[in-house]
């Protein structure tokens, strides 16, 4: 059926790409062309096609897609990390870049502390416990780290860094932060977080050490050895920002030595590991498969902001999200 | 020097029912510990020296068929804020005081309620198990939990632990009703943005998130049963962590598998661990954890060093900082 409506590229409905429930919001203002049919029509729907909505990484914007589309105006990206985009060779095309900040931060803040949470008070080991064939009484030695009370080290303190602040007030922790810039006075009082200039001193000080950055050539393997070994033994590592932010061979190091009570990640590097990585199987590891934003409620804000920024561009209007190379 | 210490029953020195090395330290520091196992195979011995019954989940338990073992008891020290598992005015009777260790556990509670509560609603178990399955070959796209921020949490029970769940809960920005015999004060309510539910029939229709914490009582077993959860919104989880019988297990079954509710978190169970061939092991949308709201290093040792206190007063006749009195008590 042929409509008006602008022709938008995807990667796929289901698998890797949307779920089937967000398709209502892209169809209701795109013409949506999948990356797999694509491939079979580049020659005549290319030059249709004036946006590419890009979720999970996919369809990847590399040269030997783009140069297929001549028309493309925008990428647009769901979610607020764009680690994985060339901006400076996307934004040489003429091409620009929009990604989707806010809507992701309560979510992401959600699962941090739903990860925090977990790890400290053994959740998963209890419910294996639990359910065990096995077991016949109530073992008294799975004990936990208390949460309430205790030092939370926030480095990253954006908007998700700063909502996981106003969490971990609630259980009465001890907020540090270190970031690149500092807060203001407001802010830091709003959850009472103090700033930490060096980030040994907040690694030395932290029971539960929080990942909130940007993924960046600054933050990559930001958290090595040295870091790992200025933390203290009791201390749980959360990492909900990007697996290269932790030299994950480092990491593994110290969890096998008690360097670090344990680890928390919602990322890794790669997604998924290999499944001979020593990651899964220590005991003292929780990897989620990155789920931070999965909520039908976020999940549908997200498209709606990725289809905004992208009609925006399309419409030489104002673009809400754009994300512009240095 | 050992036999001036008080003697103290205590259900096993180390191995699992017993105390962490670290815990039974401290109870050495002030008792002359005696093991069940030891008491039953010399109470003619070691009953009579008897002072002091120290009770940890549930154990020794505090049975006529023990209890007449014991002429010189003081005090049972139970470790923890419920007393359901003990018959207060049968102790009572005996001439015997009881002491359970209230506000030390009320955080590690409340932190657990609200690590049930998200780790249901973002289905962290199932995505650990994903994550670290031999055949996970791709990351799913369709793990998708439910919003925690901005969503309501109903608190049945808002006494300490409940009230704490609800400044923790306030951090998510949840809206956060509540339902308790006694409303709270106002400066209670506003300080946490708590709205009272007089009816808890009110309370479920409008919840999320329904976390259980009341005691268990007569008035409270069965509290939430086949009526109430139908009540509930099917997207709706229930998080338990008071006693496993306040909430009708059966009922519990029939509604977690019709989609009546989403899900449901339980530190409690009735029995604990239920038979291994219980439907509540096997469904996918119900998370177990083995009793383990107080189970930190930090609070353990809180719990012990009270339920000392407690003893020694006890013993040397003063007035015991945690006795349990069940006429007039006040409300937590």
């Amino acid at each position: 059926m042929e409509d008006n409506k602008p022709w938008a590229l995807i990667s796929e409905v289901g698998g890797q790409g949307y779920i089937e429930e967000v398709m209502d919001i892209l169809k209701q203002h795109f013409h949506i062309i999948c990356h797999k049919d694509f491939l079979q029509n580049s020659a005549v729907q290319g030059p249709k096609i004036q946006a590419m909505l890009m979720w999970n990484t996919f369809p990847a914007a590399e040269p030997s897609l783009l140069r297929l589309l001549p028309s493309l105006k925008v990428v647009s990206n769901g979610g607020v990390g764009i680690d994985h985009l060339d901006l400076p060779y996307i934004s040489s095309l003429g091409v620009k870049v929009t990604n989707t900040p806010d809507v992701v931060s309560d979510a992401t803040a959600d699962i941090a502390m739903g990860l925090l949470l977990a790890s400290a008070r053994r959740i998963v080991e209890g419910h294996q416990l639990a359910v065990d064939p096995n077991m016949t009484y109530l073992s008294q030695s799975l004990m936990g780290v208390e949460v309430t009370g205790s030092t939370m080290g926030i480095i990253g303190m954006g908007r998700i860094g700063c909502k996981i602040a106003q969490r971990g007030k609630g259980f009465d922790m001890r907020i540090l932060y270190h970031n690149r810039t500092r807060r203001s006075v407001e802010d830091e009082r709003a959850v009472g977080a103090s700033y930490r200039e060096k980030v040994d001193d907040l690694l030395k000080e932290s029971d539960f050490v929080m990942l909130a950055v940007n993924l960046t050539p600054e933050t990559t393997a930001l958290i090595s050895h040295r870091e790992l070994s200025l933390m203290k033994p009791t201390a749980t590592l959360v990492n909900i920002s990007r697996g290269p932010v932790v030299d994950q061979d480092a990491l593994v190091k110290a969890l096998r030595s008690g360097t670090i009570r344990a680890a928390a990640l919602d990322v890794t590097h790669p997604e998924p590991l290999p499944r001979d990585h020593p990651l899964l199987s220590l005991s003292n590891v929780l990897i989620t498969p990155h789920v931070g934003t999965n909520t039908y409620t976020t999940t549908r804000k997200m498209v709606q902001k990725m289809v905004d920024n992208a009609l925006a561009a399309l419409n030489g209007q104002s673009i809400p999200n754009e994300v512009k190379p240095k | 020097m050992e036999e001036e210490k008080t003697w103290a029953l205590v259900s096993e020195l180390g191995g699992e029912f017993g105390y962490l090395e670290e815990l039974s330290d401290i109870l050495k520091q002030h008792f002359h510990l005696v093991s069940h196992r030891d008491l039953l195979r010399n109470p003619a011995l070691y009953g009579p020296k008897i002072q002091v019954l120290l009770i940890w989940k549930y154990f020794p338990a505090a049975e006529p068929s023990l209890l007449r073992l014991l002429p010189s008891l003081k005090v049972v020290a139970s470790g923890g804020v419920g007393i359901d598992h003990l018959d207060v005015p049968f102790i009572n009777s005996l001439g015997v005081k009881v002491a359970n260790t209230p506000g030390v556990v009320s955080n590690a509670s409340a932190d657990l309620a609200m690590g049930l509560l998200l780790a249901s609603a973002r289905k962290v178990l199932e995505g650990h198990q994903i994550a670290v399955d031999p055949k996970t070959i791709n990351l799913p796209q369709s793990l998708m939990g439910v919003e925690v921020t901005g969503s309501t949490v109903g608190i049945v029970g808002m006494g300490e632990i409940g009230y704490k769940i609800a400044q923790r809960s306030k951090g998510f920005e949840m809206k956060i009703l509540y339902h308790n015999r006694t409303r709270r004060c106002v400066a209670d309510e506003r300080a946490v943005g708590a709205s009272y539910c007089r009816s808890l029939e009110e309370l479920l229709r409008r919840s999320d998130f329904v976390v259980i914490a009341v005691r268990l009582t007569p008035a409270t077993a069965g509290l939430i049963g086949h009526t109430e959860l139908s009540l509930m919104k099917p997207t709706a989880t229930l998080v338990n962590i008071s006693r496993g019988q306040v909430v009708v297990q059966d009922a519990l079954v029939e509604a977690l598998q019709s989609g009546g509710i989403r899900a449901a978190a339980l530190d409690v169970t009735h029995p604990e661990p239920l038979p291994r061939d219980h439907p509540l092991l096997s469904l996918p949308n119900v998370l177990i954890t083995p009793h383990i709201g107080i189970n930190t290093y930090d609070t353990a040792r809180a719990i012990v060093q009270r339920m000392v206190a407690n003893a020694v007063a006890a013993v040397k006749g003063r007035p015991v900082p945690n006795e349990v009195k069940l006429q007039g008590r006040s409300p937590c």
